[in-house]
């Protein structure tokens, strides 16, 4: 059980049996008296966001998550299907679900898929991903200020911002928590 | 750090330009304010006990140095200010760590308007003074040139929460309505609010107004989206003083808390006390309001 005084951004908690994470958090303490919380909380399966204020001696239960390491195998209709590469168990993540992750999700890629009890509900990208450029323009000669970038096309069909010297057929280095360029990986 | 220099320093000018004399009071106390919603840091067998050999006696970090300033007050100064750390246990968020700098002033034969006036003063100084004008916080810009709104807590629940406040209102639903409903309501009005007369039940140290007993003579200032300070007409009535005491000491034993020992010195000053009013200013949040920081740990030199 968590205590009020444990409750801080990014604590995963349980409540009405769903899991919640609290994505803003104010400690306050009105007219000098008793300890205050407020909260803006995220039900981590609708997306829905609402505000709970709690008190000092509130308890709260944590939210039963666990995480497994899956493979990404392919998308349909239905949504973003991985398995467990330990016990092939299959699951299936929804668009919505997947997000803005689907951007760097590539074929045969190992992330991270968070379930609440049973159910699959999150998806964890690797820090650095690999991707090939599929398509490229070459970059505008004699334009050599610093920092001037060009869009291309990943692998994945999204299009990111890189150096001018980048060509088609390379393979960068993505930081997905940014979903900015790192740097040209040797082939 | 540098604007935070320039800030207390414009700080010590306002109350030295005024005639007041800063004191420095014990950190390590033997009896701590006695408050239900304050902990401490208690440090167990500190010291030993005075006239009883071999007794250990615990002593506490100072969560305010209220109570010594208002002995230097009984022993005849009149105009003291003091800028120090506290402590208090459990006190942790954007706006608050559990070690923080507090700026106390107390001036003997005043009521708390001299409070509002001394805000106004020294915010408008230490702008001017030390060169830093505050920035616009999401709209909640500033403004100290006009004169700061006044609200009676009162009339802040009549206008943002819908209802009035009596002179013991239930604690949960005025501190629920006080962040939820009022302190949005007054945060977002475009110049530092002093919210005042707070529920006679919510005196802690505060005098009761002398025209109407149900509320008592305390006032809080709201800045740049924060509670910036909070001040009153003190209390003098060793034994209303004493009868709060025992009243927060209940408290504490009801809630499971260890009660803290009772301040039988300050107790005995107070009977020499003047008429006297004193504000304790946050000065991490001042240096926040001034530099526009939205974190606390913005503004002090070690986060760890």
């Amino acid at each position: 059980m968590y205590e009020s005084s444990d409750l801080r951004k990014g604590l995963k908690i349980l409540i009405d049996g769903e899991p919640y994470i609290i994505t803003d958090f104010q400690f306050s303490k009105p007219g000098k008296g008793q300890a205050l919380y407020r909260c803006k909380l995220k039900n981590m399966i609708s997306g829905y966001t609402m505000d709970r204020t709690y008190r000092s001696g509130d308890k709260f239960e944590p939210a039963p998550l666990t995480e497994s390491h899956m493979q990404y195998l392919y998308n349909d209709a239905e949504g973003y299907h991985f398995m467990d590469t330990k016990t092939y168990d299959q699951v299936m993540l929804t668009a919505d679900q997947v997000g803005d992750a689907r951007n760097f999700l590539k074929d045969n890629m190992e992330v991270d898929i968070l379930f609440f009890e049973e159910t699959p509900i999150d998806i964890t990208l690797p820090i650095f991903v690999e991707l090939e450029v599929t398509k490229a323009d070459p970059g505008v000669k004699g334009d050599t200020a610093t920092g001037a970038t060009k869009p291309v096309t990943l692998e994945t069909g999204h299009k990111i911002n890189v150096p001018l010297f980048i060509e088609e057929g390379e393979i960068l280095k993505i930081d997905t928590r940014t979903g900015e360029y790192v740097e040209r990986v040797k082939k | 750090m540098l604007k935070r220099d320039l800030i207390i320093r414009s700080l010590r000018n306002w109350f030295h330009s005024r005639g007041f004399v800063e004191v420095q009071t014990p950190l390590l106390v033997t009896a701590p304010l006695p408050e239900a919603s304050i902990q401490t840091f208690r440090i167990e067998g500190a010291a030993r006990a005075p006239g009883r050999p071999g007794m250990p006696l615990d002593l506490y970090l100072a969560p305010s140095p209220e109570l010594y300033m208002k002995r230097l007050l009984a022993r005849g100064m009149e105009k003291i200010f003091q800028i120090s750390p506290v402590f208090r246990r459990e006190e942790n968020g954007s706006h608050h760590l559990p070690e923080f700098t507090m700026l106390e002033w107390y001036r003997a034969g005043t009521d708390y308007t001299s409070l509002m006036e001394d805000c106004e003063s020294m915010l408008r100084f230490i702008a001017k003074d030390s060169g830093i004008t505050p920035p616009d916080m999401d709209g909640h810009y500033s403004d100290f040139s006009r004169p700061f709104m006044r609200l009676t807590v009162a009339q802040a629940f009549e206008i943002h929460a819908g209802w009035k406040p009596g002179p013991s209102p239930d604690p949960d639903r005025f501190n629920r309505d006080m962040v939820e409903k009022v302190e949005p309501g007054i945060l977002s009005c475009n110049r530092p609010v002093f919210l005042t007369d707070y529920p006679a039940s919510m005196a802690s140290l505060a005098r009761l107004k002398p025209s109407n007993p149900e509320v008592a003579e305390r006032v809080e200032l709201y800045a740049g989206g924060m509670e910036l300070a909070n001040g009153f007409s003190e209390l003098n009535d060793p034994e209303e003083q004493a009868e709060r005491f025992r009243l927060e000491n209940a408290r504490r034993r009801k809630i499971g808390l260890d009660p803290y020992p009772w301040p039988e010195e300050f107790l005995h000053d107070l009977k020499q006390m003047p008429e006297a009013a004193g504000m304790a200013m946050g000065v991490d949040r001042l240096v926040m309001l001034l530099t526009g920081a939205r974190d606390i740990r913005e503004v002090t030199a070690f986060q760890d």
